[in-house]
């Protein structure tokens, strides 16, 4: 049913090592490619200016989602799948798991890594907002050694990454929220299933004495990156939860968005509905009981 | 046989895999093809300049130039041209220029991608209104691609005495087919007179419509041609028109270059350049009585065409001849046209027409109950159409019709008088979440329009085999709607066979006659019915010849056709249409029986809309249908689901974006069809009342389904909402957010 088959080269390294000497000697040359279900979609339509990949399933250091007793470590090549199955996920940030399950549909789910989520740097992405509402880290690995960055500073501009061509996303280092904490998702998309984020919204919120105490809104189709709404955020921290200011709240969330009209909808919508799904979202806080 | 859930014949293979699509063909050193396009709206071809760092001489290449016989796809006006000339002008972005073939299909990615045209530009007329307001003239003399007047009484006489008179506009939008196989086609030609033969296997629905068109561009005779429909993976009017260009490419490759030439597009290219559903806007002005029955009706029904007329008129046809729905109305004026616009040309869809001019008159009658303060339910009840009654066209209405009774039938399944009490105490509360229910009344007229029936005289036969099996002789073809099931219950419940005695040929121009296109609602009721009466035929000739007796076992009937197989030789019976005596259409004044019967349905709708986010939530959906006979329950169930989904995608959420007339959201990713999580469970309710134009009484399905769904969820966002301005479809969540802020501000 294709019409373009492209010629492509993919090498398969066996470790990571091997992977990441590959990468240093070709700098810039090679693609990563983890599920592959970002790229094929780019390479079927012959937009994929690529054409050398090198296939990271076989880098078992990539993989696997490790617990310590304050954080969750999820290797690259995490799989959609494997972050619903993970009950640890499913305690400690269910946002995740709710992006996971919205994300596509099952075949997709089984194939797409968070990894290739947060590196392919669309800002329509559906895990990145969660993952900005835990206070994520991301590991980098070189051959010049690893860094870890907070994964708030990571997208630098649209489809720009502190992340250099000779460097790999090794691991999603998540720290486990503590105390009384409060989780909302919520993914606006085209259709309920295989669909694109048209506004996601996920927030994380701790509570200390019916206040605020820490608070962290991810946000996602709203602005070149996933980005946090900082200014929404500041308006609520250390609020009483009786007394959430929700309409200040929404007025700032407006100099936290830069949406755009695009094919999928309109920069009016997206501006007036991510307003309302906060003003949802900080209902259900201020209703919630702790 | 008729009434049984027989399985579908061919539904094994597909469900194995093993089906061969076009695709999946192969032919003995085929060469790819590829089809190098305009890209701009409109303007001259000065030029055609083929790019560095290709090895040109190893490809076939084919331009307006090599054309041997007449440049126009033979339709109902023959104005395209299969490949733009130099000098010629170009009138949409997606036209085709120039043909490539090459045995690589990498390296003919890259010719493609090298060709460059040289254009000088013109202004173009990129929208419905610009067409109208003649900014540019494209098309004729004032861009009408056709224009119909339908008068019944003097509605001019009326509006000064009206109680009220509610006038409205509405609009819908393109829609795309979205067939699971794209276009495909395999054409085989043999040079050298006087032995030429252009053969070409492809996905398709009208196997006599490429032939034509085939003829026509090679200048040769009937038997010289040859078109076989294979196997298709969908098509809903996508195919109806379209596979004559793109057979005729492929053809016209493998002309050239004396091998097989396979053009297959990906989903990319078929979105962009075929055909879609005719964007549509209708103003309708109505007056009514004190007591809310028509005294009058004006309806300026509009299309779209795009480009060149395709199937233009008889889609304006049956779109002006559905606009005043299922109602009786004393004075009617109806003035349909169908503008030019350069854009690629809109084609069949579903519905035809109908689904356009049924969304506004269904939402129209809502729109009207609100403003008069009565309810919807009863607004209709007065005006139904009934026994005696007669159409805009004057038809009389024959059939002892009770569509009160089918749409109380399904307000009660739906629920729908507890639910609106319901509902309306929950829309009070300030749960984000608003419901509503409501419904539409329509029909849908089965067969082709006015005398388009007469006039086709379409064929169709039966063969008895050397095996004693019985084999179907049409040029219906299968698309996934069940023809070759159906088909063979038909024949073998006129024979009293069972159902696996009889199995369709396959449809290839060269065996079967022309039952006409697979088309209009008709293959069941017009094609069926000619097929029972050629069964009659065959039974008739073998008791006369002596070989049957009646009464017979299915044995002895196999015997009987093995016997009379082996002393004849072939024994095929054929019946053709004739015209109705009863039934009178007059084409110049639009008056008569627009056609044979129609179908008619009430289809209910229960939404939940998120006013957070505009989404809408289909929770329920009631489809009841009076469709003659049901020939098979499964099928027609799986029709109705069908087109009831196509229905509600094209009212929530399926939106062609363009830009400069190219279709942008050119992927499945972005032009948004419903999932299976985005549906209800459809409920089908079918009412039987045997009519006699159709096979053992049945009447056409197939493009019903289409029509009812989009009024009925929109009329349910007005119940949820209140009297939003519901005027456009899709309703996507954009602009019901858009129309919300207009009533409650921002
Ligand atoms: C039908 C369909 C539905 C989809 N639905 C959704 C959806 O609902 N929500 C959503 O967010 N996405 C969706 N996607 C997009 C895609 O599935 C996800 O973004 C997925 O997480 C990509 O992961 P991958 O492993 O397949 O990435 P790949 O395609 O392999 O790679 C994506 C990018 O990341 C880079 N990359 C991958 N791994 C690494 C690494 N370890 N280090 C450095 N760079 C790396 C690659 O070089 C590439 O640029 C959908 C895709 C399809 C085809």
């Amino acid at each position: 049913m294709r019409s373009y088959l492209p010629d492509f080269d993919l090498q398969v390294p066996d470790s990571l090592g091997e992977a990441l000497a590959l990468l240093t000697q070709e700098l810039g040359q090679y693609r990563p490619f983890a599920g592959g279900t970002d790229l094929m979609v780019l390479l079927n339509a012959g937009l994929l200016p690529a054409a050398r990949f090198l296939d990271l399933s076989r880098c078992q250091e990539l993989r696997g989602i490790q617990e310590t007793s304050t954080h969750l470590s999820f290797g690259a090549l995490t799989t959609f799948t494997e972050v619903r199955d993970c009950k640890a996920v499913h305690q400690h940030f269910p946002n995740l798991v709710k992006s996971a399950r919205l994300t596509g549909a099952l075949a997709i789910q089984n194939r797409g890594t968070l990894g290739g989520n947060i590196a392919n740097a669309s800002p329509a992405a559906d895990t990145p907002p969660s993952l900005l509402a835990y206070g994520t880290e991301v590991e980098l690995i070189s051959l010049r050694g690893t860094r870890r960055v907070a994964y708030e500073a990571f997208h630098q501009g649209y489809k720009k990454m502190d992340l250099a061509p000779d460097e790999l996303l090794q691991r999603i280092i998540i720290p486990k929220p503590l105390g009384r904490t409060f989780h909302f998702y919520r993914k606006v998309g085209t259709r309920q299933a295989q669909a694109i984020s048209k506004i996601c919204l996920a927030a994380c919120a701790r509570i200390e004495n019916g206040t605020v105490a820490e608070f962290r809104i991810g946000l996602g189709s709203v602005a070149p990156v996933p980005a946090r709404a900082r200014n929404a955020e500041a308006v609520i921290l250390g609020k009483p939860l009786e007394a959430l200011p929700i309409e200040e709240a929404q007025l700032a969330l407006l100099a936290d968005i830069s949406p755009i009209d695009d094919i999928r909808s309109s920069a009016h919508y997206r501006r007036v509905v991510s307003q309302k799904v906060l003003g949802q979202m900080l209902r259900e806080l201020s209703q919630s009981s702790f | 046989m008729i009434g049984a859930p027989a399985i579908r014949k061919e539904g094994r293979a597909k469900v194995l895999g093993s089906t061969c699509y076009t695709d999946d063909m192969s032919a003995e050193g085929a060469l790819h093809g590829a089809t190098v396009r305009s890209q701009i709206p409109r303007g001259i071809l000065k030029g055609i300049h083929f790019g560095e760092g290709i090895p040109w001489n190893e490809f076939v290449i084919v331009t307006a130039a090599d054309i041997p016989g007449k440049n126009r796809v033979a339709s109902i006006v023959h104005d395209q041209p299969f490949l733009v000339g130099i000098g010629e002008e170009i009138t949409h972005p997606e036209q085709p220029v120039v043909l490539l073939a090459h045995g690589d299909r990498q390296l003919l990615v890259k010719a493609r991608k090298a060709v460059r045209l040289e254009v000088e530009e013109l202004p173009a007329v990129l929208d419905l209104q610009s067409s109208l307001d003649l900014t540019q003239v494209i098309y004729g003399t004032n861009n009408l691609l056709k224009e119909i007047h339908i008068r019944k009484g003097e509605p001019d006489s009326v509006w000064s005495q009206a109680a009220h008179v509610i006038e409205g506009e509405y609009r819908t939008g393109a829609q795309e087919q979205m067939y699971l196989e794209p276009n495909a086609m395999l054409a085989v030609t043999e040079r050298g007179d006087p032995n030429a033969q252009v053969t070409v296997y492809g996905s398709l629905q009208c196997p006599y419509y490429v032939h034509g068109a085939l003829k026509q561009l090679f200048d040769l005779p009937d038997d010289q041609v040859r078109v076989i429909a294979l196997e298709m993976g969908g098509a809903f009017g996508g195919k109806e028109d379209y596979p004559s260009v793109i057979a005729g490419h492929a053809a016209l490759l493998s002309w050239k270059s004396g091998k097989p030439v396979k053009l297959v597009y990906d989903r990319e290219e078929d979105l962009v350049c075929t055909t879609k559903r005719h964007p549509s806007r209708t103003r309708i002005k109505t007056a009514f009585d004190t007591e809310g029955k028509f005294l009058a009706l004006e309806i300026d029904f509009v299309l779209d065409g795009g480009a060149y007329a395709t199937m233009s008129p008889v889609v304006l046809s049956r779109g002006a001849l559905h606009s005043t729905s299922v109602y009786c109305c004393p004075n009617v004026h109806i003035h349909a046209r169908a503008a030019a616009t350069n854009t690629p040309p809109s084609g069949a869809f579903r519905g035809f027409g109908a689904p356009q001019s049924l969304f506004a008159m269904e939402r129209h009658m809502d729109v009207c109950a609100t403003q008069m303060g009565m309810d919807p339910v009863e607004l209709r009840r007065k005006n139904f159409l009934k026994i005696g009654d007669s159409t805009a066209t004057g038809q009389i209405i024959q059939e002892n019709l009770d569509l009160g009774g089918l749409m109380d039938r399904v307000l009660k399944e739906i629920g729908y008088h507890d639910k609106q009490k319901a509902f309306a105490a929950h829309n009070a509360t300030d749960d984000p979440i608003k419901r509503g229910v409501a419904f539409s009344v329509f029909m849908h007229g089965c067969g082709f329009t006015g005398s388009g029936e007469a006039t086709m005289a379409s064929v169709a036969g039966v063969e008895g085999l050397a095996d004693g099996s019985v084999s179907v002789l049409a040029a219906s073809t299968e698309m996934g709607q069940g023809k070759n099931t159906v088909f063979s219950q038909i024949v073998a419940e006129a024979l009293k066979l069972p159902v696996d005695m009889v199995n369709t040929a396959i449809v290839d121009t060269k065996y079967v006659p022309n039952s006409g296109p697979t088309v209009g609602s008709r293959t069941t009721m017009i094609v069926g019915k000619l097929l029972e009466d050629a069964a009659y035929g065959l039974k008739q000739s073998l008791i006369q010849h002596g070989f049957l007796k009646e009464p017979y076992s299915p044995e002895a009937f196999k015997e009987a056709v093995q016997k009379a197989h082996a002393r004849l030789g072939s024994i095929k019976s054929y019946a053709q249409f004739h015209k109705q005596p009863h039934i009178v259409w007059d084409d110049a004044s639009y008056r008569g029986d627009a056609y044979p019967t129609f179908s008619w349905a009430c289809y209910a709708a229960e939404i939940a809309v998120d006013t957070v986010t505009f989404e809408v939530k289909v929770e329920d959906f009631v489809a009841a249908q009076e469709v003659g006979r049901v020939v098979n329950p499964v099928l027609a169930a799986g029709q109705i689901e069908g087109g009831v989904a196509q229905g509600i995608g094209w009212g929530l959420w399926e939106d062609v974006v363009s830009n400069q007339g190219r279709m942008v959201n050119n992927q499945m990713t972005n032009y948004i069809i419903p999932t299976s999580a985005d549906l209800p469970r459809i409920r089908v309710i079918f009412l039987e009342n045997p009519h006699p134009a159709g096979p053992g009484g049945a009447k056409g399905i197939g493009e019903l389904p289409m029509d009812g769904p989009a009024p009925a969820l929109l009329n349910a966002l007005q119940n949820a909402l209140g009297p939003l301005r519901l005027d456009e479809v899709p309703m996507t969540p954009e602009r019901l957010l858009t129309r919300y802020e207009e009533v409650y501000g921002g």
